[in-house]
């Protein structure tokens, strides 16, 4: 059994994650020996198997349930009563959260954003998506994994997803005719595409902005010291749709409703570039697209656009693989995610080099999003003037956003850039907002009298995430989420972002519980700066941003929880001597300490 | 030409700004980073300031013109910080520690006039591993520099060690179903056994051959060795 896995996945080392994947599917866990096993027919060190199983979420050493349900603990889905529904879950099963029950028949855990933040609370079952779960499913589910009912036979409208796009703009609401941008593309050369999409001026859709069309250039030119566009040197194309950032679901949509969009704009870039092969790097969580994905690349095959001399252009050769992620969110960080292709734990690489010269194995590569992608593909076909109608001018064309949060009409926004904040407020029904996270948790958050400020490379960069919160919730509570998902979503690779982001944790959780002092707050700024400057990437130089942004536009609602003295321990200290009461078998008073201040 | 806190030195194309800092004589502090090895910038103790940005000299390749800050107020707090972190994730008893006068880590401390631990300890649980007849690995000590992965897997031909893990979690691990380092094929005469920065990785029965108190770092700063071992005057490895 596990030959055939190892064979469906070509046997190659690079395989090693999407192998593992399929281990856990079958087996609940990655065993010790199936370790050793795989160490010796994929000629990998067993080092990096352990390495690859004990960094990824999804993969775990000792055995999930029959039923593992995972709930999402992204911020929006608490406030929708996330963390309660999750509770109440493990009651009715006699399980603890994180743990595995001893009939091995479920396993509660929370994870990471699943990316459905606007129809939550989400959840994981066996891969599958549940969403908006309620009370009453909660019950019903309890009896269906108790009664050990087949997913097949829970109600469908359980896993139902809507795409919920309530505002179409110039990438959603026209209809990209099929192969239109490739017939267009088939009859230019490397330097005419790439012209082509720099007159457009897109820029990369995930967040940091990078011009695409010099990405696509500088991987076309290649490396130091070899010609460009050299048809000697192997060049790849991939696609993040790795969407992890919290409060983060457009990528879903898109690889719902316009597939062959992507594939089409991978297509491109690969005319562009010269290269003949491309991965589309799906987060595990949107594993259930995994096979209409898969239909589409084949139908894409047998209309002749994807392929040998695709469209009958002669040497217009490409293709495309799907790679599926298993739960860590670093892997959207782009040399993370070439790690993670290779079958490696996702650590991001040192650069320069870049990706773009130094990439998939090596080779030069191009790392787009799936929204990039999409917006290439309709630049090739409508042209550069269609997109340059809407936007501003650093910030061309539209951007779709995932609203979330507190507002009557979460979803998909797609507006021009330039717009300001306070129009896609008032468009998603948000009255009187507290403010809103802009970007998602390493992005920005933005207070009531920043509404008008625009959304733009200029001003409020973004991936998309917004996620809207009322006057009534708790600031300090949101900024606290954050920051625990950052300490647990940080590949430990660096010193500052490791110990750093746990640290910042324990700093917040002492101010939110009520045992924070004046001189905490001092602390944790001089703490943030440090793992900002010298973090490795991007998640440990923007994993301070909530505490530090919502410090500076609510002091108040810090202040408001600190103590009046100067000092207070860092740690419990009747909780410090919980193991010594339980080694000696004592409870009473004399075994407490009570702690003073 | 580029200039560290002003001072001018040359270097050589091809050469990281650690690399050259070394060849010119100025030493920037690091953990992670061994002259034999290619440039790993997991630590961050040699972050520097590179024309207004934040850097890690160990990967960032020279260039001319470079103005580097290296001995500000900022940085250097920031690396007593860094080391700070490194103390407090694991469980350091330096006086109890059979490596005390030969650590990298406790003479780093020293060299940076870090006074306290500053925040609060982990007291994370790991393991001891005392399997091996000869060799004693005490993950309490390790500081997840990958030094002896690099070794074993690039200088031995073994990969006998490993990161497994993801953040606070990481951990080192062994090549073997037992995870059990008496059955992995590393010898005492493996490179990976004598690389450890710290006191992680021990050979049994010469702890204290050497008193404490006639120690490398008893008597020679971390700066002059590390400055005379990176520039080829020998090493500095156990």
């Amino acid at each position: 059994m596990l030959c055939e896995i190892v064979d469906h996945h070509g046997g190659e080392a690079t395989s090693l994650l999407q192998v593992l994947i399929d281990v856990q599917m079958r087996f609940r866990c990655v065993p010790a020996g199936v370790m050793t096993f795989l160490a010796e027919i994929l000629h990998l060190p067993r080092t990096q198997i352990q390495a690859v199983v004990e960094f990824y979420s999804f993969l775990s050493v000792t055995s999930t349930g029959r039923f593992d349900v995972r709930f999402s603990d992204s911020v929006t889905d608490q406030l929708l009563g996330s963390r309660d529904l999750a509770t109440r879950l493990c009651q009715r099963l006699g399980v603890k959260l994180g743990e595995t029950r001893a009939d091995d028949a479920v396993s509660v855990h929370l994870t990471s954003c699943t990316g459905l933040s606007d129809q939550g609370p989400a959840a994981l079952v066996n891969g599958q998506v549940l969403t908006r779960l309620d009370g009453d499913r909660i019950v019903q589910m309890a009896d269906f994994i108790d009664q050990e009912i087949d997913l097949d036979a829970w109600p469908k409208a359980w896993f139902r997803v809507e795409d919920q796009v309530q505002l179409e703009g110039l990438l959603l609401a026209e209809e990209l005719p099929l192969g239109a941008c490739l017939e267009r593309a088939g009859t230019l050369d490397a330097v005419g595409i790439i012209s082509e999409i720099d007159r457009s001026g897109l820029r990369g859709r995930g967040g940091a902005g990078f011009k695409t069309a010099v990405k696509w250039r500088f991987c076309y030119e290649g490396a130091e010291g070899t010609l460009p566009g050299d048809p000697s040197i192997t060049r790849y194309v991939v696609c993040n749709a790795d969407e992890g950032e919290p409060g983060t679901f457009k990528d879903r949509v898109l690889l719902s409703r316009n597939a062959h969009d992507v594939f089409e704009g991978m297509t491109v870039c690969a005319r562009a570039i010269g290269a003949l092969r491309g991965f589309l790097y799906l987060r595990g969580e949107y594993r259930y697209l995994l096979d209409t994905l898969l239909k589409v690349l084949e139908a894409r095959r047998s209309r002749g656009l994807l392929g040998r001399n695709i469209l009958g252009v002669e040497g217009f050769d490409f293709n495309i693989e799907i790679h599926l992620g298993a739960g860590a969110y670093i892997c959207g960080e782009e040399s993370a995610l070439i790690e993670s292709l290779e079958g490696k734990p996702g650590h991001p690489r040192n650069r320069p080099p870049y990706p773009v010269t130094h990439g998939y194995l090596g080779q030069p590569t191009v790392v787009n999003n799936v929204e990039t992608f999409v917006a290439a593909a309709r630049i090739m076909a409508f042209g550069a003037d269609w997109f340059l109608s809407e936007g501003t001018a650093q910030s061309t064309g539209t951007k779709m956003l995932s609203v979330s949060g507190d507002c009557e009409r979460p979803g998909i926004y797609e507006v021009p850039f330039g717009t300001p904040v306070s129009v896609v407020m008032h468009r998603c029904g948000a009255d009187d907002p507290m403010g809103v996270q802009v970007g998602g948790p390493s992005g920005t958050f933005i207070g009531k009298a920043e509404f008008e400020r625009i959304l733009g490379f200029e001003d409020l960069s973004t991936g998309g995430s917004m996620m809207v919160f009322s006057q009534a919730r708790d600031v300090v509570a949101i900024a606290r989420g954050f920051t625990h998902f950052f300490a647990h979503e940080s590949c430990g690779f660096c010193t500052p972002c490791r110990v750093g982001t746990s640290l910042l944790r324990q700093l917040i959780d002492k101010i939110a519980e009520g045992h924070g002092t004046p001189h905490d707050l001092v602390e944790m700024t001089q703490l943030a700066a440090i793992v900002k400057n010298a973090s490795h990437c991007g998640l440990g130089q923007t994993a301070a941003n909530p505490l530090m942004q919502t410090l500076e536009r609510f002091p108040e609602r810090y202040q408001e929880r600190l103590k009046t003295t100067l000092f207070e321990p860092g740690f419990d200290l009747d909780g410090a001597l919980e193991v010594s009461r339980q080694m000696t078998g004592r409870a009473d008073a004399n075994a407490h300490l009570t702690q003073v201040g | 030409m580029l200039t560290i806190d002003g001072v001018a030195l040359s270097f050589e194309a091809g050469q990281t700004l650690m690399e050259a800092a070394t060849a010119a004589g100025v030493y920037l502090p690091h953990l992670c980073h061994h002259p034999e090895f290619k440039p790993h910038g997991s630590c961050k103790l040699c972050t520097v300031k590179v024309n207004g940005r934040f850097a890690s000299a160990c990967t960032l390749p020279a260039a001319e013109g470079q103005e580097v800050l290296s001995e500000t107020l900022e940085l250097r707090q920031l690396r007593v910080r860094i080391t700070q972190m490194l103390f407090v994730e694991g469980n350091h008893f330096c006086p109890s520690c059979e490596q005390s006068g030969d650590c990298k880590l406790q003479a780093t401390a020293y060299a940076l006039g870090m006074l306290d631990s500053h925040f609060p300890h982990f007291f994370p649980a790991r393991r001891v591993d005392a399997s091996h007849p000869d060799i004693l690995l005490d993950l309490d000590r390790c500081i997840l520099c990958e030094l002896c992965v690099r070794a074993s897997r690039d200088m031995d031909g073994k990969s006998v060690f490993g990161i497994a893990g993801r953040g606070m979690e990481s951990h080192l691990v062994v090549d073997a179903e037992s995870g059990a380092l008496v059955d992995t094929v590393i010898e005492v005469s493996d490179r990976a056994v004598k690389i450890c920065p710290v006191g992680a990785i021990l050979i049994k029965r010469t702890a204290y051959e050497k008193p404490i108190g006639q120690r490398l770092y008893d008597h020679h700063p971390i700066q002059a060795v590390l400055l005379q071992a990176d520039q080829g005057g020998g090493s500095c490895d156990q």
